[in-house]
């Protein structure tokens, strides 16, 4: 096991500067996602890593040793790709055992390390078959024995779970972090699924457009998102966003939205008073109130509900802007009735207009 | 993909269809729209090979009779394979031409597989023109190209050897074979080799242990194509190699069997059939790897 720095990393494709320096640092034994929409170059970052791409600018550490410049056999990382690259004609054994014959580690190791991996994920009555045998998340299994077998120092996953259907998704997340549990391998997933960041990561990395927007723990990321993008991605559904202009007279800091609803500041930012601003709040965290002008309510007329049985999911529009609201009580209201909803102001969240940025305390 | 796993496949896949789409079909539809046509074709196919086996055995009295029935042989005899085995070099033909086609296809195959694959995956600077000017040798007709070659093959001191053949087949083989397995290699996924690279391969284990058994089909494909078209070679054969005992089958059969204007029929015949079993006898037996090296591509 090993610590990963990544200090200053810069790629280029050609003309174009897909990472603009990128700076991470993964304790040893940690479980790091790498999270972000799509092209915004989390698999490249990630097969920088492993040496399958050449770093344009910066320095890569695994351990105490810099990588920049050694080939991915001498990095001791095991890659699990998104579509497992199973080598077809071989057996799951063989897969397993295919990188402990090339480092020619005798017949009695290679049988032991694969019956130990093939133990510990379950593949036992599989390992004679040929992966075209396997079902979606046997392979997925069988790609992740060939990295345990290996011990390595470090796990890169490329988004392994991409490819298999949602419940089988939802089961092999918790496989994989009971292993990582298990094995304590430093790990580096990369997913877009922000759901997947948040419940397998110890610590999430934001990326967008080949730079870093915060990192920090998922629920740190949740509470006290940097800026309105990450807001925007960590959580589903998503945050709601209102464009509103800040009001201050004397110590009272006050948000007005655009309708002129009034809403109480939740904690002291900086920001002059008639600034613009963005009101984030989350969907769990708007309150149903009664229509006669609860103070700090917006009115909102409901546009569909879905209701799921643990949740009512409530789609709103205030103003012309979409607002979501997420209800443990059931409700039933009439599409184009209004209803009023007051958020929690403790937990809301004020960003500037244009930058995107939290306001200061 | 392996062959036997695709074979329960397209079994598996036309059994389906047929069973599916059966109910629609009555038999007199199917005569019409199935059989009859095919027939035809067969017809068309396989009627000069009839007529080069009863030609073969028919004595020279019936051949050129105009009685009786031309389609049949009243009296077969083996007159005319007698003459081809003992009065001619065919067996010294058989054997060029089987020496210099698979010494010419292996070498060839060889040397594509290493092109193919730099081409394809060693990514240098290049390798697109390179593709390309491999692919444009090919287009030059061996009718135009015979004449520097030939210039070359004297020089070398080659003229009427069985080398000059092995030497200047392959400048139209390794074009076609390395076209034909550029585009197989580039079936075999990406992820594998980098994933092997990751698992400490080297460049040559990748290509050894990953890339060739996936290749198998194509490297078949390529080679019976090689081994077919070397075989059926004409004109380098007939300019490069002038004693009848270096001769290879289709220039021997043609330039020994034909004296001034008079055809010893039977003996020709009889030649073409012996010296087109061979290439019958690999295709048939490879033709589900052929066919998967065609279409070719590679499944997890
Ligand atoms: N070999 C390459 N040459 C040129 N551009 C590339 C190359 N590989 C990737 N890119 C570009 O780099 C950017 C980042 O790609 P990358 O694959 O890292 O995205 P990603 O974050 O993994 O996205 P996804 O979630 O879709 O996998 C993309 O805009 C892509 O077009
Ligand atoms: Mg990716």
């Amino acid at each position: 096991m090993a610590s990963v720095t990544i200090q200053a990393v810069k790629k280029r494709f050609g003309a174009t500067d897909i990472l603009h320096g990128v700076d991470i640092s993964i304790a040893d034994g940690s479980f790091t996602v790498l999270v972000g929409p799509s092209g915004c170059g989390k698999s490249t970052l990630l097969r920088m890593i492993a040496g399958l791409e050449e770093i344009t600018d910066g320095e890569i550490r695994i351990g105490d040793k810099r990588v920049n410049d050694l080939p991915p056999k001498e990095r001791d990382i095991a890659m699990v790709f998104q579509n497992y690259a199973l080598y077809p004609h071989m057996t799951v054994r063989d897969n397993m055992a295919f990188s402990l014959m090339l480092a020619k580690e005798d017949q009695a190791t290679i049988d032991s390390k694969v019956g130990r991996a093939a133990e510990i994920l379950a593949l036992g009555a599989l390992l004679d078959r040929y992966p075209r045998q396997l079902s979606g998340g046997q392979r997925q299994r069988v790609a992740m024995g060939r990295a345990i077998v290996r011990d390595p120092q470090v796990f890169l996953f490329d988004e392994p779970l991409s490819n298999l259907d949602a419940k089988l998704r939802v089961a092999m997340r918790s496989e994989i972090k009971e292993l990582h549990q298990r094995l304590k391998t430093t790990s580096i997933y990369v997913t877009h699924d922000q759901i997947e960041a948040m419940t397998m990561g110890d610590k999430i990395v934001v990326m967008r457009d080949g730079r870093i927007e915060q990192t920090g723990s998922p629920l740190d990321l949740y509470d006290h998102p940097a800026n309105q993008f990450v807001a925007g991605f960590i959580g589903s559904p998503s945050m709601n966003f209102l464009p509103g202009t800040l009001r201050r007279s004397g110590d009272a800091l006050r948000v007005e939205l655009s309708d002129g609803t009034q809403l109480d500041a939740p904690q002291q930012v900086g920001g002059m008073d008639g600034q613009p601003i963005i009101f984030g709040t989350r969907p769990e965290h708007l309150r149903l109130v009664s229509s006669d002008g609860a103070r700090g309510a917006i009115p909102s007329r409901v546009v569909v509900m879905e209701p799921s049985g643990m949740d009512t999911f409530v789609a709103c529009r205030h103003e012309g802007v979409d607002l979501a609201a997420i209800f443990r009580e059931r409700h039933d209201f009439a599409p184009g009735s209004t209803i009023h909803l007051q958020p929690d102001m403790s937990c809301a969240h004020l960003f500037h207009a244009e930058t995107g940025q939290r306001l200061a305390a | 993909m392996s062959s036997d796993a695709k074979a329960v496949n397209t079994a598996t896949a036309e059994s389906a269809d047929s069973t599916g789409m059966s109910f629609l079909e009555t038999n007199r539809r199917k005569i019409f729209a199935t059989y009859l046509p095919l027939g035809g074709f067969l017809f068309v196919l396989l009627f000069p090979f009839y007529w080069m086996g009863i030609t073969a055995f028919k004595p020279n009295n019936e051949l050129l009779s105009r009685e009786g029935n031309p389609f049949w042989v009243n009296s077969p005899t083996l007159a005319h394979v007698k003459k081809l085995l003992f009065d001619t070099a065919y067996p010294e033909w058989m054997w060029n031409t089987v020496l210099v086609s698979v010494t010419s296809t292996f070498f060839s195959l060889a040397a594509s597989v290493f092109a193919a694959y730099a081409i394809e995956r060693l990514r240098f600077s290049g390798a697109k023109q390179v593709g390309l000017a491999i692919f444009l040798a090919y287009l030059v007709p061996p009718s135009i190209l015979f004449i520097p070659l030939a210039s070359v093959v004297f020089q070398l001191g080659l003229f009427d050897t069985r080398l000059a053949l092995i030497l200047t087949y392959p400048t139209f083989l390794i074009p076609f074979c390395t076209w034909l397995l550029m585009g197989y290699f580039r079936s075999i996924p990406f992820e594998l080799e980098e994933c092997a690279l990751i698992d400490g391969a080297s460049r040559w284990q990748i290509l050894t242990k990953i890339v060739l058994p996936l290749a198998v089909p194509g490297l078949i494909s390529a080679g019976i194509f090689a081994f077919t078209l070397s075989w059926n070679e004409f004109i380098y054969a007939l300019t490069f190699v002038s004693s009848s005992e270096l001769k290879t089958l289709p220039v021997g059969v043609v330039t020994e069997l034909v004296e001034g204007d008079v055809y010893h029929w039977g003996s020709l015949m009889a030649g073409a059939l012996f010296g087109s079993l061979p290439v019958a006898f690999i295709y048939s037996f490879f033709v589900e790897y052929y066919v998967s090296g065609m279409t070719g591509s590679v499944k997890e």
